[in-house]
């Protein structure tokens, strides 16, 4: 694996039964990049990105997730990464703290560290007045800021981030990207799904599946001269319409 | 008027959901509900479709009351929810019988009304509904909303969490629907959405910001808004936050939209002051304001 490669993919392929859901597919993702990973419905993007998180046995083909090969060792691939799901995964009946010293734990920080962890967390989304609150009770756009901090509670090398802004209001959905732009000037790899097409206008570089395979993999200007698109919904439309 | 809603108000517990709103809808109008999640936008349909008692206020669907005339709404309305509600152990061809059925019909009486959307997903008709890919349960689910022939439909979110090209498709749909004569309220969360319908509602905790056509609406913008790129995004972002005069600074596609407090806003100021940020590839241009400009202006 290349130095500054943080995924490297090889024709990764998974089949269920005769369908083959991801076809193939080769890239790689370096090291802080905000790489944007879109497709229509069905195109195959959950079952690629379970196979890199280390929850899914590929078929056939290679693939290495912060230095780590998914056949080989999905567990310290899982210890390795975040992952921000599109259905909401804190628990609603525990607080704030609670989850952040829940997911602190799981990763195993040192109760010295969640600590630390969770002080850093409350001054940087200004969460003092709700960190005793059952996290049930807030409001989308906030659990998803909290969720993707929590993700990166012990600051994995890549993040997944599946859909993190489906539903969420336009002022949040911009304050949540530019969380994701603060962790990627970190250092920190950001591995993003979305719908929202000015959203994959952020991204370093974009991949498009259409039917489990990529068409098309480039950074959004290139992406938007090749098919001659104002923007990369137009891009989306030519590409994912055949 | 097709829909008629005067001052409804409804809280759960502490939280007041929908806060004395009220709205028109006239006969054969494509109206959008257009707010993000916990905007309210979910009671208000559960009010209208006779499924909710508001709190305080008035309502009127196709003439009928949603209290004393509730069972009639039922019978004149189709209302897609926002989460998948059909039966998915039944077949696709299944389900929509069990519709009509229930509504005293055929699929024959009314297939001239869904065969567009139909036809799409009529070869996999043997199927289990709850095996269907997300774009044709929401095909199917519209199909039963329709299958009696309603005059009114109403559709929470039927757009969220689909792609851009199954969008696209559904707003067409829609666009034939109305032609057929049929009043349609819709939600959504895009923004870009609110631009198809003939007039909308932008909501958010509950209450209405605005009312009116997309157009009109856009027009009420108060500011000239400004495309500004340069390399680096996220340090554009700092410096243009930073810099004291700025009203809003919000990413926009591969721009900023930037706009500035002051009346007599200079651009060339602007330039000069992310050149001296050491900014690279600095371009700054007036841009059209769209609904999303004028949401977040409302929200703020």
């Amino acid at each position: 694996m290349k130095n500054n490669n943080v995924i490297e993919v090889e024709n990764l392929t998974k089949k269920f039964g005769n369908f083959t859901a991801v076809n193939s597919i080769t890239f790689e993702v370096k090291k802080g990049e905000i790489f944007g990973f879109l497709g229509a419905n069905g195109a195959g993007k959950t079952t690629a990105m379970k196979m890199l998180i280390g929850i899914s046995k590929p078929t056939s083909g290679k693939a290495q997730v912060a230095g780590f090969d998914v056949f080989t060792h999905p567990e310290d691939i899982k210890k390795n990464i975040g992952y921000m799901s599109q259905k909401f995964a804190l628990y609603d009946d525990l607080t704030v703290k609670e989850n952040i010293t829940f997911f602190g734990g799981i990763y195993g920080l040192s109760r010295a560290k969640i600590k630390e962890k969770r002080n850093e967390l409350v001054e940087e989304l200004g969460l003092q007045d709700i960190v005793n609150e059952l996290v049930g009770s807030l409001p989308l756009g906030w659990k998803q800021k909290i969720s993707f901090s929590i993700a990166l509670l012990h600051s994995p090398t890549i993040v997944f981030l599946d859909e993190p802004t489906g539903g969420v209001d336009p002022i949040t959905r911009r304050q949540f990207w530019e969380m994701i732009y603060k962790a990627a000037n970190n250092g920190t790899t950001v591995f993003v799904t979305t719908h929202y097409m000015d959203e994959a206008e952020y991204c370093d570089r974009v991949s498009i599946m259409v039917d489990g395979k990529i068409e098309a993999l480039d950074t959004p200007k290139k992406l938007k001269e090749k098919y001659n698109a104002d923007n990369m919904n137009d891009v989306f439309l030519k590409l994912a319409r055949g | 008027m097709s829909i008629s809603v005067q001052h409804i108000s409804k809280s759960f517990k502490k939280v007041t959901a929908v806060n004395d709103v009220s709205f028109e809808l006239k006969e054969g109008e494509l109206f959008g509900l257009i707010g993000p999640d916990g905007a309210g936008k979910t009671t208000i349909f559960r009010i209208l479709t006779t499924l909710l008692f508001a709190d305080k206020g008035t309502a009127t669907v196709a003439g009928f009351d949603v209290i004393g005339d509730y069972k009639e709404i039922r019978n004149n309305v189709g209302y897609m929810p926002g989460k998948f509600s059909l039966y998915q152990d039944l077949t696709v061809e299944e389900n929509l019988d069990f519709f009509a059925t229930i509504f005293g019909t055929t699929i024959e009486e009314n297939y001239e009304l869904i065969k567009d959307i139909y036809v799409q997903i009529e070869p996999f008709k043997k199927r289990r509904a709850g095996a269907l890919s997300g774009g044709m349960k929401q095909k199917l689910a519209l199909s039963c909303a329709l299958i009696h022939k309603p005059k009114v439909l109403f559709l929470d979110e039927p757009t969220t969490g689909v792609d851009p090209v199954s969008r696209k498709e559904f707003w067409e749909m829609l666009k034939r629907l109305q032609q057929k004569g049929i009043t349609i309220l819709v939600s959504t969360p895009y923004m870009d959405e609110a631009e198809l319908c003939d007039r909308i509602a932008l909501i958010q905790h509950g209450k209405i910001l605005q009312i009116d056509t997309p157009q009109e609406i856009i027009k009420h913008y108060p500011k000239k808004i400004y495309d500004v790129k340069a390399d680096n995004m996220y340090r554009l972002l700092e410096s243009l936050k930073s810099f004291e005069h700025h009203y809003s600074v919000y990413p926009f596609g591969e721009f900023v939209h930037y706009t500035d407090k002051r009346e007599d806003f200079n651009p060339q100021e602007l330039q000069q002051y992310l050149a001296t940020k050491n900014h690279q590839n600095i371009k700054i241009e007036i841009t059209k304001t769209t609904i999303e400009d004028t949401f977040m202006e409302l929200a703020k």
